[in-house]
């Protein structure tokens, strides 16, 4: 994709440049020569196609071993790009994505998006310059314990030792980064290494052998959690992040409509179970529905599978789904009992153990009262918003009109705020792995370099459209200078309301609208700014103009950057205070 | 496209008190109780060992795990094994039971981790501790340290050096009789210790052996 005849000479003042490039006419298939080559090759080997990534001083032997490789690059701006851009590719193939950057301020620069993966786990697997051995220790220029920083935020990392183990190390994080729960690896690469002589082959990627992952759940167990929902008379499911990942949407949606069980998600759960669905609650949680909201609290079965009952779900603990049984299935033996504790624990992978239980329910639970309330709860909560002549456009409604305007498979990324909820809220998810977040983390700036990410990762024909703020959009937007060079058909919408407006809804309800440092006054015009990277740029100013500017933006070919003017005003419900209780959702700030 | 709504004024649906609440409730361990008992589990120590791959940055590995999810621990023992692969760590904790649940299940995740295993009670458990004390009275000094099977390391004018082993109980009771002679440093191991008997303190896997 990148033409790599771009990179010019470093300014730094390293010089240990790689040897000569590969012997004549022994492209990729040959043994590796050098320490970086096999790193390479052991990519190829584990049968990836895309990197993203910065070039710098101390990854330069393993960006020469690229130029001969058939692997595409893509040359982010920021190294944050390259760990969201990587996420996201990981979001929506369900393989790793792969990042690079050099040592020093290359790795620090990923921490964030190594973060992000961590806490969604999501496959990444960054290969992090390194300066040569011999200087490891003496605070060498752009020297920095990439190991020590990325362990906390990692599965687990790699210092690579020697050439011959380098490509082995490499196969090794990316099998672990794809094993049982995904998650993000590192591989820190010294130069000496990279650029050292190794006839070692690259191997196919494995786990360690202290690494057991066990997928099918404990058929005793499996039975009794079986009879439960089978008793039960108000059953929820919740589909956590791990039905996606664990490609078990079908399984779930056999399960949930043959037994006829309503199915609330988590927010990564998203797009685990159509939303246009009867049984779908959709999202629960700080930000939820009000049905979902209703259902999770008082449901007397809770059949939660691949979550981790994160804060932000759960609420206060003490009034969390407090009359149910929990049916926990996790792929993580660490996740059940963690937060909430589990009656049932199901430890295995989401599908096996959804076909396990189905095969082990001696019947279905008697729901059909139990379903009438959730659809009363669906009517009688049912997500709505106020869109008087003579108020400004309601970030709503262009959730709403663009979600109308492209098809069900079109990918979703957004950055973090306001407009993220009102992303999960307005827009109906039909497909899994159509809608990518930062969830975990709740990292601004993760929407354009993720839609650069799932562009690359998603089908020529899927439509890629990111919903970001104007604050979000700010921290990275910079990697609009990818998406023009790629020509990436991306389309974001800038729900713009000169503010980092989730700050400044809390400090109105919750610190006496004393809103220090969240109004934005000084935003750049977005449309012109993205002009002047060379996307197109539109801008919408009110509901006269939304359809068909969006209409537009939408066909352009390439990146475009549509700066929505939305009501500055709007505030983001339902809510449930951080630590409150699910069923004492607000509607409205006075119920806060 | 959307139908505009120009009618509605924000969300609709019954206020927070018209809303049917549930019965029961959670305890902060999220454990469903009985709304009228109080259930919660109080901490207890308990000795937590784990075999593990003897490679650098093992230990800030589970070092680092331990302070990031603020897991309670009194000591932490590493050295190596009769294997030169394998290293032990031994970790007192005081945690509530669910606390203890996750402080082996998080190292079990750990991927240099071979096994993750709370030891029985009646495992056995050793520390050794070196207690340096004001050399005034050195008699008695000498009958203590013969009292606790001490060993008298470094014996000078001003000061007396001892070593003493035994389990926890044994370690704080020797301090405390040294503490008349005025103690002026003490150094301890914090406990290792194996399972008893047959009973294996770790359990290799086959394919590792």
């Amino acid at each position: 994709m990148t033409d790599h005849g771009a990179v010019t000479e470093p300014d730094d003042a390293d010089d240990a440049t790689a040897d000569e490039p590969a012997e004549d006419g022994e492209p990729t298939e040959s043994t590796a020569q050098t320490g970086a080559e096999s790193v390479i090759a052991s990519l190829e080997t584990a049968g990836v196609e895309t990197v993203f990534g910065v070039q710098g001083g101390a990854i330069m032997p393993v960006y020469d071993a690229l130029y001969d490789s058939e692997l595409d690059h893509v040359t982010m701006a920021h190294e944050q790009g390259a760990a969201h851009a990587a996420d996201a590719y990981g979001a929506v193939t369900g393989d790793p994505g792969i990042c690079m950057a050099t040592s020093g301020p290359g790795a620090t620069n990923l921490v964030t998006g190594l973060a992000d993966a961590d806490m969604d786990s999501e496959p990444v697997v960054a290969l992090t310059g390194q300066v040569p051995t011999e200087l490891v220790g003496n605070d060498a220029f752009q020297e920095t314990d990439t190991v020590g920083v990325t362990t906390p935020i990692t599965k687990s990392n790699y210092f690579a030792s020697s050439p011959d183990s380098v490509g082995e190390d490499v196969s090794t994080a990316f099998a672990l980064a794809n094993h049982g729960r995904q998650g993000p690896t590192v591989v820190d690469l010294p130069k000496d290494v990279t650029t050292g002589e190794t006839d070692v082959d690259p191997v196919e990627p494995s786990v360690p052998g202290t690494v057991d992952v066990q997928t099918h759940a404990d058929d005793e167990n499996v039975a009794a959690a079986a009879q439960t929902i089978v008793d039960a008379d108000e059953p929820v499911i919740l589909a956590g992040g791990g039905v996606v990942k664990g490609d078990a949407t079908e399984e779930l949606y056999a399960f949930a409509t043959e037994h006829e069980i309503p199915v609330v998600t988590t927010m990564p759960g998203i797009g685990a179970f159509p939303e246009d669905h009867d049984l779908a609650m959709e999202m629960a949680g700080m930000h939820g529905t009000g049905y979902a909201n209703m259902a999770i609290t008082l449901t007397d079965c809770l059949l939660a599978i691949g979550t981790r009952f994160d804060d932000r779900l759960t609420g206060g603990v003490d009034s969390f789904a407090p009359d149910a049984e929990v049916v926990h299935v996790d792929i993580d033996p660490a996740e059940i009992s963690k937060n909430i504790e589990a009656d049932h624990p199901l430890i295995g992978d989401a599908g096996t153990v959804l076909d396990q239980l189905d095969e082990a329910m001696p019947g279905s639970p008697e729901t059909s009262e139990w379903a009438e309330q959730c659809r009363e709860w669906q009517q009688e909560y049912r997500l709505d918003y106020a869109a008087p002549e003579d108020e400004p456009l309601k970030p709503q409604y262009v959730v709403e009109a663009v979600d109308e305007a492209t098809a069900d498979d079109t990918v979703v990324t957004t950055g973090v705020g306001q407009h993220q909820m009102w992303a999960c809220q307005f827009w109906t998810y039909t497909e899994p792995r159509t809608w990518v977040s930062s969830h975990g983390l709740g990292a601004m700036g993760y929407g354009l370099p993720s839609a650069i990410g799932a562009r690359v990762a998603a089908d020529d024909d899927q439509s890629v459209v990111c919903f970001d703020g104007d604050g979000s959009f700010l921290m990275t937007c910079q990697e609009l200078v990818v998406a023009v060079r790629e020509q990436m058909d991306i389309t974001v919408f800038v729900l713009n309301n000169e503010a980092i407006g989730m700050v400044r809804q809390w400090q109105d309800a919750f610190f006496e609208g004393r809103r220090m440092a969240s109004e934005y006054p000084w935003v750049p015009k977005f449309d012109t700014l993205a002009e002047a990277f060379g996307a197109d740029g539109f801008r919408i100013e009110g509901y006269d103009d939304a359809p068909g500017v969006i209409e537009e933006a939408l066909a352009t070919d390439g990146p475009a950057v549509v700066d929505v003017y939305i009501d500055p005003t709007e505030d983001v419900y339902p809510m449930v205070p951080s630590g409150g209780d699910n069923g004492q959702f607000a509607l409205s700030e006075e119920h806060l | 496209m959307s139908e505009r709504n120009t009618e509605r004024e924000g969300l609709p649906g019954p206020a927070p008190e018209e809303r049917r609440r549930p019965k029961g409730r959670r305890s902060s361990q999220g454990i469903r109780i009985d709304p009228e008992a109080e259930a919660e589990h109080p901490p207890r120590r308990t000795v937590i060992s784990a075999l593990v791959e003897h490679e650098p940055g093992v230990l800030a590995r589970v070092s680092g795990l331990f302070s990031r999810r603020q897991f309670n621990i009194e000591s932490l023992t590493v050295a190596d094994t009769q294997n030169d692969d394998w290293a032990r760590i031994t970790v007192v904790v005081e945690e509530p039971d669910p606390g203890i649940d996750q402080v082996e299940k998080q190292l079990e995740k750990v991927v240099p981790v071979i096994h993750v295993r709370e030891l029985e009670t009646d495992a056995v458990t050793r520390e050794l501790v070196v207690v340096k004390v004001d050399a005034d009275r050195p008699h008695e000094v000498h009958a203590i340290t013969e009292m606790y099977n001490g060993k008298t390391l470094d014996a000078g004018p001003r000061t007396i050096t001892v070593e003493l082993t035994g389990d926890e109980q044994k370690i704080n009771d020797a301090i405390d009789a040294y503490r008349q002679f005025g103690i002026r440093e003490i150094a301890r191991t914090g406990q290792t210790a194996l399972a008893r008997g047959e009973t294996k303190t770790a359990v290799v896997p086959d394919h590792l052996k």
